[in-house]
């Protein structure tokens, strides 16, 4: 078969969709966006009956399938790094349960490119007592995918899979395997193990503990991890995930003098490591992300030979790792070129012209003039760069903008507003809406709804079209449930709107209703 | 052969477009190829960058270490100075003149002109002018300057293009075949 060039994401997809896969249930996120879109996209998968959705959120999502596992099936979940800390909570009892057949994917994002956290999904998987698997490049992730449904199904667990930006959106050519059939609808060989009652808890966490050993095994064995022979016993290199090629960047052909412990596989496997350890004067360990490894091998004591890294910064602590932050720890010399000029000036993301949320932020920037006490408290999307005009004032997780205002105003600030978009408000915005009404906040709830989750690249939002309704549903007067065009023309009339609401004491629900300017272009040539 | 390049531009001005057909023509001729892209909040009309690795040897890491770089194809003229750090030192620049204002503190472009007149090797030219005649984009008359410099023949280019676009109907193919064309051609 020729090679297909394929993003490490595509490459995910493709492999779910070869593999047999029956149901990809996801929430969109920078990286891991382009996964779940390429399975609805794809011809093969419609044609062999593969569902693909974006759910509400990840944890509706990761639900969605272990219920697909609990019929027999191969699911697999994507998501962000953060959306694995929304779904923690099937994420850690999936691994209790014991689910076969699912593959949970989580793009990191080092260096932060599109996130506002660096945190390593590793310790997730190691909390969770799973396999977890780290390609080192795009034909690994593809071939992995297979390997982590096999891991799943014959130990009875959930697998993660860990990529980071680079991986997930770089392209490479791709070796595709032949296509494996789906598992027919089965019932769970075990139907108590998906009854997390405490009398059958128990007995489940003591057979994952029982099954570790059993991890392991696969780790030393499975052939993914690998122990490098190399002359120069100085040192000793540990690489995980993509952090391999770095170091084969520094040696011409790619040839190390060093031995290597290349690690794709976890648990980690301690054969080759205590053998790199015996080996070697001293341990130099390569991570793109948190010093996982480091801190395993290193333990807090920090005895025994010199472990060298992020831990004593080596590398620096934060930021993703490259190439030459692994000469400089190699302490070989780097090439650089010309400097940049100082002439050049940065050019940060900002608000695409026309978009509706300008108009918005330009209401609320006018009113909040009049209120220096006032705060507004942002969201996640695009309308985070409002920051950039002055508009807001916060930004933490997903939903915080509401439930962050309601906190706030019930401790005296007003006036209190939340701007948080129609996708990030499906996603974790109504719960909050709720706490809201229940406690008769003072507050202002803008709901920026550009009919989109526009940040990700266009994916519906799950809340579309019913925005009104749900407000009115989970209790907001609908007197105070207000609607209205963001356009230049209409500022006035919002600047009333946005007034007469702080003016009232209680939930109000503003709702600015026009379409992403990227997403109605689309619409428009779709149209043509 | 070996070929480093560094794309970049503006989100939204079509840098990856230009990296998939020069990444899909080398693919074709059974050489090694690595893309790297960033998507997301960094798009949003603010800078963007994609690494393009070519070569007949295995490719190892995504991206392209600092001082390696053979190519660096903008789109904008100041956003070619921002990648120097990861120019070779026989390397050459190719860039579009026509700058893209959208920041208010965007430097006198005579300032960016001259920097860029310091690099040995250097292509500048406004493509956006050449593209807008043939109703095109200037992100293609670019790629067809670069040509010159990726050891690639012109007519894999054009075939990638063909393949890329064909599903766009004919009249697609044509403009961007003729767009690369004037790049080549540009002086």
């Amino acid at each position: 078969m020729s090679k297909l060039l394929l993003l490490g994401d595509e490459a995910i997809a493709q492999a779910f969709i070869d593999a047999g896969g029956s149901a990809i249930n996801s929430y969109p996120g920078t990286p891991s966006t382009q996964i779940t879109e390429y399975v609805m996209k794809s011809k093969q998968a419609r044609e062999q009956g593969v569902v693909a959705n974006w759910c509400a959120n990840e944890k509706t999502a990761l639900e969605a399938s272990i219920g697909v596992a609990y019929a027999g099936k191969r699911a697999m979940t994507c998501m962000k790094h953060v959306g694995l800390n929304v779904c923690g909570d099937p994420f850690m009892n999936a691994s209790i349960i014991g689910t076969k057949g699912v593959l949970i994917v989580v793009a990191d994002d080092p260096s932060m490119f599109s996130s506002q956290d660096e945190q390593d999904s590793r310790y997730y998987g190691h909390w969770a007592m799973i396999p977890m698997l780290e390609p080192s490049n795009q034909q690994e992730a593809y071939d992995m995918v297979f390997s982590g449904y096999d891991l799943s199904e014959q130990l009875g667990t959930p697998v993660l899979m860990r990529i980071p930006t680079r991986l997930a959106h770089s392209r490479a050519g791709v070796e595709r395997k032949p296509v494996r059939p789906q598992n027919p609808i089965s019932s769970p060989s075990d139907p108590k193990s998906y009854v997390l009652l405490p009398v059958n808890a128990k007995r489940l966490y003591r057979d994952l503990i029982d099954k570790q050993p059993q991890f392991t095994k696969c780790s030393e064995e499975s052939g993914y991890n690998q122990f490098i022979e190399g002359p120069d016993h100085s040192r000793g290199i540990i690489t995980t995930g993509i952090a391999f090629n770095y170091l084969q960047e520094n040696f011409p052909g790619g040839k190390c003098p060093y031995p290597v412990v290349k690690i794709t596989q976890y648990p980690l496997p301690f054969n080759m490591l205590n053998k790199l350890y015996d080996e070697v004067d001293e341990l130099l360990v390569l991570e793109d992300g948190q010093p996982f490894v480091e801190e395993h091998i290193k333990g807090f004591l920090g005895k025994g030979k010199p472990v060298h890294g992020r831990l004593d910064e080596t590398i620096r602590r934060d930021g993703e790792l490259n190439a030459e932050k692994v000469a400089i720890a190699l302490g070989k010399p780097m090439p650089k070129g010309p400097a940049v000029p100082e002439v050049v000036t940065n050019r940060p993301p900002a608000l695409c012209v026309g978009c509706p949320h300008i108009d918005s932020y330009e209401a609320v920037i006018d009113v909040m003039k009049k209120y220096p006490d006032g705060r507004v408290f942002g969201d996640i999307g695009c309308y985070t760069l409002g920051f950039n005009m002055g508009a807001i004032n916060t930004t933490v997780c997903m939903g915080a903008s509401v439930t962050m205002a309601k906190g706030a105003a019930e401790m005296g600030i007003f006036p209190s507003i939340g701007v948080i978009g129609d996708g990030t408000f499906g996603h974790s915005g109504m719960t909050g809406l709720l706490d809201c009404v229940n406690e008769k906040a003072n507050v202002v709830i803008i709901i920026l709804d550009n009919d989109i989750t526009a940040m990700t690249g266009g994916q519906p939002s799950s809340a579309n079209m019913k925005l009104f309704n749900i407000c009115k549903g989970l209790g907001v007067d609908p007197d105070h449930i207000r609607t209205i065009v963001p356009l230049k023309k209409n500022h006035d009339e919002f600047m009333k709107i946005l007034e007469e609401e702080i003016a009232y004491n209680g939930v109000s629900v503003i709702i600015p209703q026009r379409v992403c300017i990227v997403e109605n272009k689309k619409r428009i040539a779709a149209k043509k | 052969m070996k070929k480093d390049i560094i794309l970049c531009g503006v989100g939204g001005d079509g840098i990856v477009s230009v990296a998939k057909i020069i990444s899909d023509a080398a693919l074709n001729l059974g050489l090694n190829v690595k893309q790297s892209e960033i998507h997301g909040m960094s798009q949003r009309g603010g800078s963007v960058f994609s690494h393009l690795r070519v070569s007949s040897e295995p490719i190892f890491a995504d991206v392209i270490p600092e001082g390696k770089a053979d190519i660096i194809l903008s789109s904008e003229p100041m956003e070619a100075l921002r990648y120097l750090t990861f120019l070779a030192p026989d390397g050459a620049v190719i860039t579009n003149s026509d700058p893209f204002v959208n920041i208010s503190n965007y430097p006198e472009i005579d300032k960016v002109y001259a920097e860029l007149k310091k690099l040995p090797k250097l292509v500048c030219f406004n493509a956006n002018a050449i593209a807008k005649e043939l109703n095109a984009r200037g992100n293609m008359v670019l790629l067809g300057a670069a040509a010159p410099y990726l050891e690639i023949e012109f007519e894999e280019l054009e075939k990638a293009i063909k393949a890329i676009f064909g599903r766009k109907g004919d009249e697609v193919v044509e403009t961007n075949i003729k767009a690369i064309r004037a790049g080549r051609d540009a002086k």
